[in-house]
């Protein structure tokens, strides 16, 4: 067997890890904000519930997490597929990681601005959205992509749930072929060139936010 | 049983206390492993660093390129590859020791933009000082640039010494009998998984916030400027 045999059934494994890497990026886009704001909300018990999410999440490996979701759920009665399970561990560990860039950017913008949006009149919503979170979404931009490399990293911890991603697929061909150099090799290639996309399409995002809809950074002194 | 240690599954709190002393020898063993991991981050980090500043280009990129690399796969494909293709070349390590040495290695990749980042906030006016002083490299980087980098890099280094702490649970993958490794065989003998993985994540919880705590008291305790060395 030539290096060449290998690649169709690497592909297909990572066409499952960009499949689970991407959609727990989404997810965890949607919690990071969730959480994010919460945390900077006034109201004690948002801001608790999702402080207490944040240490949980963060505080403990992401490994156990995966085991606990996939092996100790289902004994109190609570299941699901192997796909869902990985999904949903790597989208609440990054959603946990991202609210802390959230609230950090939240807290940067410069508080001449809230000052000036209250002596506005403007409401708690519009200040949030219209005035904080498009100077902080820029700012969060290029943490946001450290997040999805680490992301795509932690994606191959799900072939220990018996997910086929990419690893899986490496470890099944090393079992049969026993050529682990080749194997592994093109593995770490395939995720290297997985993340230089995901690099590729963050800078892109944070091109066309800096371009977008005008807001005057390089004013505020 | 395990370890002399036997467990008792009448009720869930019984079980979680009778199996504390088997996951407290995990815990040894998962605190081993991150510490001789992070000493060769530290060490390694600091050689690739230094070459990437290197005056020759082929030098630099290669490390530039290897850097990138190793800080953009997976840590346990790096694991099974050193795992399995070291004895290849007949370098047969312990499970361990290659565990430790995938940890070192990955997070060297880390400490070394660390140190980077470190060496270069030094200003340029600095260098140019030690040059016109007549100082050599090896006297410009002890007592100029070492002692300024120094309250820089501390957090971002103590930050991935908790990372990597927490990527641990990855070496009992290849067989390394750390916290999570126990805590899966005690689930595979008993068939009570909820119990032994809960208190793995509930033993990580205060470790990591006792550190990240730490870290950020040295940060505060840091002086802002330099340290002076003597």
């Amino acid at each position: 067997m030539t290096w060449m045999q290998y690649l169709p059934p690497l592909l297909k494994g990572a066409q499952v890890t960009v499949m689970i890497s991407l959609s727990s990026i989404a997810i965890g886009a949607i919690l990071a904000f969730a959480a994010g704001i919460a945390r900077t909300s006034s109201n004690p018990i948002l801001s608790g519930i999702a402080f207490v999410y944040i240490v949980l999440f963060r505080g403990t490996p992401l490994l156990v997490q995966l085991f606990w979701f996939y092996y100790a759920l289902p004994l109190i009665g609570i299941s699901f597929d192997p796909i869902t399970t990985g999904i949903m561990t790597l989208s609440l560990l990054t959603g946990a990681f991202g609210a802390e860039v959230v609230r950090g950017a939240l807290l940067a913008v410069p508080h001449t601005q809230l000052e000036a949006a209250r002596a506005l009149n403007f409401s708690k919503s519009y200040t949030l959205w219209h005035i904080s979170m498009p100077q902080a979404v820029i700012e969060m931009m290029p943490a946001f992509g450290n997040l999805a490399i680490q992301n795509l990293k932690d994606t191959a911890l799900v072939s220990l749930i018996s997910i086929a991603d990419l690893t899986f697929q490496a470890q099944s061909m090393r079992n049969i072929t026993l050529d682990s150099a080749t194997v592994y090799t093109l593995t770490l290639l395939g995720y290297f060139i997985i993340a230089l996309c995901i690099m590729l399409i963050v800078r892109f995002i944070e091109m066309k936010l800096r371009r977008g809809p005008a807001f005057p950074r390089s004013a505020h002194s | 049983m395990m370890y002399g240690y036997a467990w008792d599954t009448t009720t869930p709190l019984t079980f979680a206390i009778s199996i504390l002393p088997i996951l407290g020898i995990g815990l040894l063993v998962t605190l081993q492993a991150a510490a001789v991991g992070y000493a060769i981050a530290l060490v390694l980090g600091l050689v690739l660093a230094l070459l990437r500043r290197s005056r020759f280009k082929v030098v630099s990129w290669t490390v530039a390129g290897f850097t990138e690399f190793v800080r953009d796969t997976p840590l346990l494909v790096q694991l099974f590859f050193l795992y399995y293709v070291l004895p290849d070349f007949g370098i047969v390590l312990p499970a361990f020791m290659t565990g430790a040495l995938a940890l070192g290695l990955q997070y060297s990749a880390y400490t070394s933009e660390v140190y980077r980042g470190g060496i270069e906030a030094v200003p340029r006016g600095q260098w140019e000082a030690a040059t016109a002083l007549n100082m050599t490299r090896l006297q410009t980087y002890r007592d100029i640039v070492v002692p300024q980098m120094i309250p820089r890099i501390v957090p971002a280094l103590g930050n991935y010494l908790v990372s990597m702490l927490k990527e641990t649970p990855v070496l009992s993958v290849v067989t390394v009998l750390d916290m999570l490794g126990l805590a899966n065989m005690i689930g595979e003998r008993t068939f009570e998984y909820l119990v032994p993985l809960s208190m793995v994540g509930l033993i990580f919880l205060p470790m990591t916030l006792i550190c990240s705590a730490l870290i950020y008291a040295i940060e505060r305790a840091l002086p802002k400027s330099g340290i002076p060395l003597r």
